[in-house]
């Protein structure tokens, strides 16, 4: 089996999830007599990025390098990974389920003109052919899809697939672009970044999400604070009752009608869990609710929970992790 | 200027999911249907630059069964002017259905399309793209606003840190996402006006479905962990089970 995987690049450095997607890919392809290549995409000098995936399980890494294609361009991707892909034979091609392959990964399913499964949590192999598990409704279901069409095309959920180590170095080839850039018609405009280095909700390792219980948004400071201890994988989620609010930006949202996350802790913080919010969370790995109200829906999903006024209880966190950490 | 919105039928999100007899759908007794939320979102968009210009037409589409009348009935209501029901398979293969779509609109050619930005029942995220591919329009996705200006549409699109903007020359196919554009209530004259408004019926011209739902399952249900205690005090013991017990400090 065949598969082709696409790294993802930002400012000219591979982003983690990268390596999910070729150890996800590699997982499938080497126990059923396969290979795995990888397209990177990206500006001059991008290719010095191919030796991070060494030991990724690839065998080759195509590198696609055009002053045009440092930033992420629409058209001009979907042409690129067109033009590999239908060249390459591939039985797979995997892309990551972030902003950027969720935009990209539909507009390659209509040039190659084969169906698309996005934001996967589970590969299959069964008689032969790939089975694909996805969550629907926001994560309050899952489905097992097979697609009737070659090369099946996926999406592959961030902080889902954990990447392995094989002891091999990578081929690294280069893509020839006769791409010409005039002829694309969307134009990047700018950048407008928000977050500063705080991951997103859907890519950090651990969250920490606010609800009502916060009371006012001038109180998130005290989430910031515990987030800050938590270390740099760590990020900032919210309810929806509060973007609705206007108190937190929908960037923020968990929960249907905004992300579903997979970090391996996630704080639930004065947030009572409607049903929405639970089914965009209930994957996390190990989940802590702090709440005033000991009924609240949140602890019937919380591996651990504190019943008590948050004002209290996390700023005490905050400082019994740091003291852990040594920074106390 | 003419605006074509892409809408979709779909269960309310305060909906508890059962799998149907069938094994692969809902089972959909009791549960309430309602205009996907980031439609709203891209109907409302639609409406607010008709009433900015003064002038064109908003016609909201959907693909589906007879049920997605009320559907469109619900965007009528809001201020669209007229509804097309392309009567399909409603598939788990975005592409099939972006087909059907693409069929009916290369005829009328409007010079913005919207969508939400995924449907809040397959979450399938895909559709939009899908449809200025096979168009051959470009497309912003996850756009939380836009502006029309003179050489293009000019879209602010969420991603993960930060906001790209991206202007595409039309006609143009735009996904909308939370952010701008909160909804109106439809108003009692809206939905009055909204019986009257014309909505066509016709055959959904879409490939074959290639990705089939094998089966649908239930994710485990969480165990109730436990209360470790109340208030501040409980707090060291806490950061001890993290770190001993679940090993995540």
């Amino acid at each position: 089996m065949k598969i082709l995987a696409i790294a993802e690049q930002r400012d000219g450095l591979l982003r983690g999830v990268s390596r999910e997607v070729v150890s996800a890919a590699a997982g499938v392809a080497i126990g059923h007599e396969g290979e795995v290549d990888v397209l990177l995409v990206g500006g001059e000098g991008i290719e010095a990025q191919a030796a991070e995936l060494n030991g990724s399980g690839a065998a080759r890494v195509l590198v696609a390098a055009h002053g045009a294609l440092a930033d992420y361009h629409p058209d001009g991707y979907a042409r690129i990974l067109k033009g590999v892909v239908e060249a390459g034979g591939y039985n797979a091609v995997f892309l990551p389920a972030t902003s950027q392959g969720k935009d990209l990964a539909p507009r390659l399913a209509a040039l190659l003109d084969v169906p698309l499964a996005q934001d996967i949590t589970g590969i299959a192999v069964v008689n032969g052919a790939l089975e694909l598990l996805r969550p629907v409704y926001a994560g309050k279901a899952f489905t097992r899809i097979s697609v009737d069409a070659t090369p099946v095309l996926a999406t592959l959920r961030p902080n889902v697939f954990q990447p392995q180590d094989w002891q091999a170095e990578v081929d690294v080839e280069s893509v020839e672009i006769t791409e010409d850039p005039s002829s694309w018609p969307t134009r990047i405009v700018s950048f407008e970044a928000t977050g500063g280095d705080i991951p997103d909700v859907a890519e950090a390792g651990v969250v920490v999400a606010g609800g009502r219980g916060l009371k006012d948004p001038e109180n998130w400071n005290v989430l910031e604070d515990l987030r800050s201890a938590l270390g740099n994988s760590a990020g900032l989620g919210a309810s929806r009752a509060v973007v609705d609010a206007g108190w937190r930006p929908h960037g923020e949202q968990v929960g249907q009608t905004g992300k579903t996350v997979a970090p391996k802790l996630y704080f639930a913080v004065g947030i009572s869990g409607a049903i929405q919010h639970l089914a965009g969370m209930r994957t996390a790995g190990t989940i802590v609710a702090v709440n005033r109200d000991a009924d609240a829906p949140i602890f019937k999903v919380a591996d651990y929970g504190i019943v008590g006024d948050l004002f209290e209880v996390v700023p005490r966190l905050t400082q019994e992790i740091r003291t852990l950490k040594g920074e106390g | 200027m003419n605006i074509i919105v892409c809408i979709k039928r779909v269960p309310d999100t305060e909906t508890r999911i059962r799998v149907g007899d069938d094994g692969t759908s809902i089972d959909p007794n009791g549960v309430k249907y309602v205009l996907s939320p980031y439609d709203e979102f891209a109907v409302e968009a639609a409406l607010r630059l008709k009433e900015a210009r003064g002038e064109g037409e908003v016609t909201v589409i959907t693909l589906g069964d007879d049920a997605s009348q009320e559907t469109l009935r619900t965007a009528l209501a809001m201020g669209a002017d007229r509804a097309v029901l392309l009567q399909g398979e409603v598939t788990a293969d975005g592409l099939a259905t972006a087909k059907g779509l693409a069929a009916e609109i290369r005829e009328s050619d409007p010079p913005l399309v919207l969508l939400g930005v995924k449907a809040a029942d397959d979450d399938g995220q895909q559709v939009g793209p899908m449809l200025a591919t096979l168009l051959g329009r470009p497309c912003a996705t996850a756009v939380s606003s836009f502006e029309v200006t003179d050489a293009g549409v000019v879209c602010r699109s969420e991603v993960e840190g930060g906001t790209r903007v991206l202007e595409l020359p039309l006609p143009a196919v735009v996904t909308i996402t939370k952010g701008e554009y909160e909804p109106r209530y439809a108003s009692l004259k809206g939905i009055m006006a909204a019986k009257r408004k014309p909505l066509e019926k016709k055959e959904a011209e879409m490939g074959p479905a290639r990705l089939q739902v094998k089966a649908m399952e239930l994710p485990k249900e969480r165990v109730a962990g436990r209360i470790v205690g109340e208030g501040p005090d409980a707090v060291p013991e806490l950061v001890r089970l993290l770190r001993e017990e679940a090993n995540v400090l």
